[in-house]
């Protein structure tokens, strides 16, 4: 007996179902792109101008000089390694108790709102924008930096702990509960150890972000080794500009490999 | 000892888990409460240590009952029971010992839990418990590196640390294989008798409930269908509870487990 079985499948729409709709999208998507692409205004000359300029900045990368400029290196490395380091220690001691209070699961209402509220301040402004505000509030130098990267790292830890502790097995957290245990009590021992291992990974992640960041947030004043780099780019020196990013490149591959390496250790 | 007068408890969705159930657990006595899923065995017990609040009905542990109280004393007479769970539920990356110290947890004060400074006496009791579930050995091994007997021996021994004057127990060899939930069971039961306990049992494996429980409860759509010994709960009272099926199948299968058992236990006892 031959059966009626379809021997085609096709996957049905997802979105949108009505297939002359689908066709008029897909058309006015492409008619757009088109459209825009028409009026990007693309100066040729300049275009082989930049790239003249590129091929410099490339020959001078090529021979980094890390010498004749060394003092103000060292000077600019200082301080965003300091800044990098302050500034975690300090964003991840004050995001604790946020990203604790910001956790629907531990905090009140009006609390998880108030934290919540912090977070979205502090997510939604970027750094560069902070550190230009802080610069004018506090002057050229390391402690705008500091003051940025704290601030954005609140956003950061405070915001990932939180949807960490609202992840928690909920059985630990009832257990702990069961016994009469305060609230203090709860977070220190079903809370923590579930999500210590996390946290760790986290600033040490965090660690590594705010020192990439403290060397573009120096382009707008905020010291540390981007302030250098901008005073090398603005002097046309592309041969120190060259040692400084590679000394950058450097540092970030070292925090990158040993956090992940601590991070590993860690789990 | 322990008085449900009228329990009731309707989720906020308009879902009724329990309506008017009325028990008394004397000391001393394991109760067994049996029933399909979603009949209402664990609400029940969570509505007695309110990790569950009760919508109607009292809740008498000893005079206190328990459904009226505020959150302090609340918190203070919940270190009178303690509680046993389905999968455990121990602090995973704690070790064995903050696992039965944190039975504590009600009567010390933060600090000397944070620090884990736990007065001498709270630690020889706890060291005694770990002794008396057989875990003396693995007292600073991480709870997660036990196998799942073993943690249900912690679970047991941290709601032991509380010095309950009732236990309740939620599905406790729900996560184990036949022959560990019989020691499991054995050993509560001991403990009980021991300490001349009341319990309140979850469980939904009938022959288990039958074989260690001195009464048992039948919750229907959480209403009580049955209230009797062991040996009264007759085919016809199964059915009610959990509607018809074939429970000659269910007992003969019961039946080679228990041969099972006989048969390692002996082999246990060849070793030792």
């Amino acid at each position: 007996m031959a059966d009626a079985y379809p021997t085609t499948w096709k996957r049905p729409p997802q979105i949108v179902t009505d297939r002359r709709w689908r066709l008029a999208l897909q058309i006015g998507v492409v008619l757009y792109l088109v459209l825009a692409i028409g009026t990007l205004e693309v100066d040729w000359a300049r275009v082989a101008a930049g790239l003249e300029r590129g091929q410099r900045f490339v020959m001078g990368f090529l021979t980094p000089d890390f010498t004749s400029r060394w003092i103000d290196i060292r000077q600019g490395l200082i301080e965003s390694l300091t800044m990098t380091l302050t500034s975690t220690v300090i964003g991840v001691i004050i995001s604790v108790p946020i990203g604790v209070g910001a956790a629907r699961n531990l905090a009140p209402r009006a609390i998880y709102y108030v934290c919540r509220g912090i977070i979205a301040v502090s997510r939604a402004l970027q750094e560069i924008i902070i550190a230009i505000f802080l610069v004018a509030m506090f002057g050229f130098g390391p402690f705008a930096g500091f003051l940025t990267l704290s601030f954005a790292t609140i956003g950061f830890i405070a915001k990932l702990l939180a949807d960490d502790i609202e992840e928690i097995d909920e059985a630990q957290a009832e257990a702990i509960r069961a016994t009469g245990a305060s609230w203090w009590q709860l977070v220190n021992y079903a809370i923590q150890p579930q999500v210590m291992p996390r946290l760790i990974g986290l600033s040490l992640y965090r660690l590594d972000i705010n020192f990439r960041e403290s060397a573009v947030i120096g382009i707008v004043g905020a010291g540390g080794i981007g302030a250098t780099l901008n005073t090398a780019i603005d002097r046309y020196e592309y041969d120190s500009a060259g040692a400084i990013l590679l000394i950058i490149i450097g540092i970030v591959m070292v925090a990158e490999y040993g956090s992940s390496y601590l991070r590993k250790f860690l789990q | 000892m322990l008085h449900l007068k009228g329990l009731g408890k309707t989720y906020k969705t308009g879902d009724t888990a329990l309506s008017d159930v009325t028990l008394s657990v004397p000391k001393g006595q394991i109760m067994g409460l049996i029933g399909p899923s979603g009949a209402g065995k664990s609400t029940l017990i969570r509505c007695i240590n309110r990790l569950v609040e009760p919508t109607a009905g009292a809740v008498l542990l000893g005079d206190i009952d328990l459904a009226k109280l505020g959150k302090r004393e609340l918190r203070r007479q919940r270190r009178r029971i303690g509680m046993i769970f389905q999968e455990y539920a121990l602090v995973e990356r704690l070790t064995v010992m903050e696992n039965v110290l944190s039975g504590r947890l009600g009567y010390v004060p933060f600090w000397r839990s944070f620090l884990r400074r736990y007065p001498p006496a709270d630690i020889r009791n706890a060291y005694r418990l770990l002794d008396r579930v057989g875990l003396m050995d693995h007292a600073d091994k991480r709870a997660d590196a036990l196998s799942g007997g073993q943690r249900q021996r912690v679970g047991i021994a941290r709601a032991l640390a509380q010095e309950p004057e009732l236990l309740l127990v939620d599905e406790p060899t729900a996560s184990l294989d036949p022959k560990t939930s019989r020691q499991i069971m054995r050993l509560l039961t001991e403990i009980c008798a021991e300490r001349d306990l009341p319990a309140i049992v979850n469980i939904h494996d009938v022959p288990l409930a039958q074989q260690f429980m001195q009464r048992i409860v039948g919750l229907r759509a959480g209403r009580v269908v049955f209230d009797g010994a062991p040996e009264t709960l007759t085919e016809a009272a199964l059915t009610e509870i959990y509607g018809a099926e074939d429970w000659h199948a269910m007992r003969a299968g019961d039946a080679e487990q228990a041969e099972a058992e006989a048969e390692a236990k002996a082999r246990m006892e060849a070793l030792a």
